[in-house]
């Protein structure tokens, strides 16, 4: 195939298959954190993704990301609805003087593309845990992804606005983790807090669950920024070394803080520190040098073990902390890649701060106030339409008794194995007599 | 017929039960509870937001007797599940108007 390159195809591929598993990784990590009436319903908003954004995607999602540019850069249209002319066998089209998916066919591309689009909303979801209603949460979701995700991977990767530009972002940090993270802070200012918080919200329920989806969560994420190189050469392993490393520090930034400030290390605090290190490292993995990873890493875990309290400081229910991991990490990363950007690692990036190019931090503010701006104002106004048409928040009744009960009619966790089957499968009336031993009689007093 | 009830320190469990065998005790019954009384609660930090907790982890021992053994299971029960720290539980004891065996049928003490 003119223009393939196998090694290269392999390693996208693969990536997306990591990309993906970090969807369940963040259902857990979520699932644990919630109480244990709301573990399904939070496991289902990221889970659900999966199955829905993958079909908006297929249907518009992709053509309105990575066709043809339209409008000054804002979005893409004219071509690719219903994944058509998305070649197998080619790769996609020129875009700033090479092709989209780079050696790799075009569907390549856009497949590693989808996965990416199923995670981010996913990631808002920890905003309203435990109060969304989920007929509002699966519009809002698609919604949301179809006129918010879409035109914004299109700005930075689509050859969009901020393309042209020159803003960096290897891996997503405003696509992904900005851009949620202010849609997190939309839907948990307009959904309003949970009842009883912050005095009486019970803390989480599973903390293994948590560090289980952590540690899928760091997994994936080496084919999220290692296959944002799309080949399997230098860049992907720089990507590659930069987010492990970046992940590294951040646990110990989030981790001294805390041992000094409660005297205690603790489980959850290491995890998250981790994952806030992770959405740092995201725009800068391909552009910078193992020690200024970890100098990222550490930064962003010290800075977001303090950003968590901002929810208190300003009295916004954000559940499970999107805001103060994914938003304040994502600009901490994205600032920051504008300082440490270095050329001798990724000729196709350019120089940062430490070179004395400052004009690189300026842009990289631009993309992300852009990015904040657009997100927060177009995510009030789906949640808007989406409360006026369908509601968006469960009844009391449904928050008290539980979202797992009230909006999927299942317990996760059942005492026992007291149901009784009704319907298919009943057992037969009398069965238990017609098995053996004597029947009961009772003994004379 | 009486059923003594003890409210102990979880990690007491092991040493009472081996006290109360070696005083003839047949069987009990052991639940995982969570209460308070005297003992305060505890203060639980996750990502920075303290959770007070106050209901505090024990076990609730149950042992049925005969009137003339509950001396002597709860002297062992005091015993043994003393730290002298605030938390060490409650002994209570009541009256259990009738006992069965299930397997058998049989009844009253011939059942303890």
């Amino acid at each position: 195939m003119p223009g393939i390159n196998t090694g290269d195809t392999a390693w996208v591929l693969t990536a997306s298959a990591l990309v993906l598993f970090m969807t369940p990784g963040l259902a857990l990590f979520y699932g644990g954190l919630v109480r244990q009436k709301n573990v399904l319903s939070t496991i289902m908003h990221s889970f659900f993704a999966m199955g829905l954004v993958s079909l908006v995607w297929l249907a518009a999602g992709y053509a309105l990301g990575f066709g043809p540019d339209r409008l000054g850069g804002f979005i893409g249209w004219g071509r690719y609805f219903g994944l058509d002319k998305v070649a197998f066998d080619a790769p996609g089209p020129v875009v700033g003087g090479a092709p989209l998916s780079g050696a790799t066919p075009h569907a390549a591309y856009m497949i590693f593309q989808l996965m990416f689009a199923v995670i981010t909303p996913a990631l808002i979801s920890g905003a309203f845990a435990e109060r969304m209603k989920f007929s509002g949460y699966a519009a809002f979701l698609a919604l949301w992804s179809l006129l918010v995700y879409s035109p914004v991977a299109h700005w930075v990767w689509g050859g969009g606005w901020l393309f042209r530009r020159g803003v960096l972002d290897f891996a997503g940090g405003t696509v992904v983790h900005i851009n949620a993270g202010t849609a997190a802070l939309a839907c948990a200012v307009y959904l309003g807090r949970r009842r009883g918080w912050p005095r009486e919200i019970a803390p989480p329920h599973n903390v293994p669950m948590c560090v289980l989806g952590a540690g899928i969560l760091w997994f994936g994420w080496f084919g999220f920024n290692g296959g944002s190189a799309l080949g399997a050469g230098a860049v992907a392993t720089s990507a590659f070394v930069a987010t492990h490393f970046g992940a590294a520090a951040a646990l110990l930034g989030w981790a001294i803080p805390e041992r000094i400030k409660h005297g205690r290390v603790t489980t959850v605090g290491a995890v998250t520190g981790a994952v806030a290190g992770l959405v740092a490292i995201t725009p800068a993995s391909g552009y910078v040098r193992p020690w200024a990873a970890v100098a990222i890493g550490f930064a962003a875990g010290m800075i977001c073990f303090f950003a968590v309290n901002l929810k208190f400081r300003f009295g916004f229910d954000d559940s499970l902390d999107v805001v103060g991991v994914h938003l304040v990490g994502g600009i901490v990363g994205a600032v920051l890649t504008g300082f440490f950007a270095d050329r001798g690692i990724n000729a196709a990036g350019d120089n940062g701060a430490i070179f004395g190019n400052w004009a690189q931090v300026l842009d990289q503010m631009k993309g992300v106030g852009a990015t904040i701006a657009y997100s927060l104002a177009v995510s009030f106004l789906l949640l808007w339409i989406v409360d006026a048409t369908i509601g968006i928040r469960a009844s009391e009744e449904d928050e008290v008794t539980g979202l797992d009960l009230s909006q999927h009619s299942e317990a996760a966790y059942s005492a026992g194995d007291a149901g009784t089957a009704v319907g298919h499968g009943a057992p037969v009336p009398g069965g238990l007599a017609a098995g053996p031993g004597a029947p009961y009689a009772p003994a004379p007093r | 017929m009486k059923m003594v009830t003890a409210v102990i320190k979880p990690f007491k469990l092991e040493e009472v039960k081996e006290a109360l065998r070696a005083a003839g005790i047949q069987g009990m019954t052991v639940t995982e509870v969570r209460g308070f009384g005297r003992q305060r609660g505890h203060t639980e930090v996750y990502r920075g937001a303290e959770y007070q907790v106050d209901f505090v982890p024990k076990v609730r021992l149950e042992v049925l007797c005969e009137e003339g053994q509950v001396q002597g299971i709860v002297e062992t029960i005091m015993k043994t599940a003393r730290t002298g720290k605030i938390g060490d539980g409650k002994i209570f004891v009541t009256a259990a108007e009738q006992v069965w065996r299930i397997r058998t049928g049989e009844a009253g003490k011939d059942a303890i």
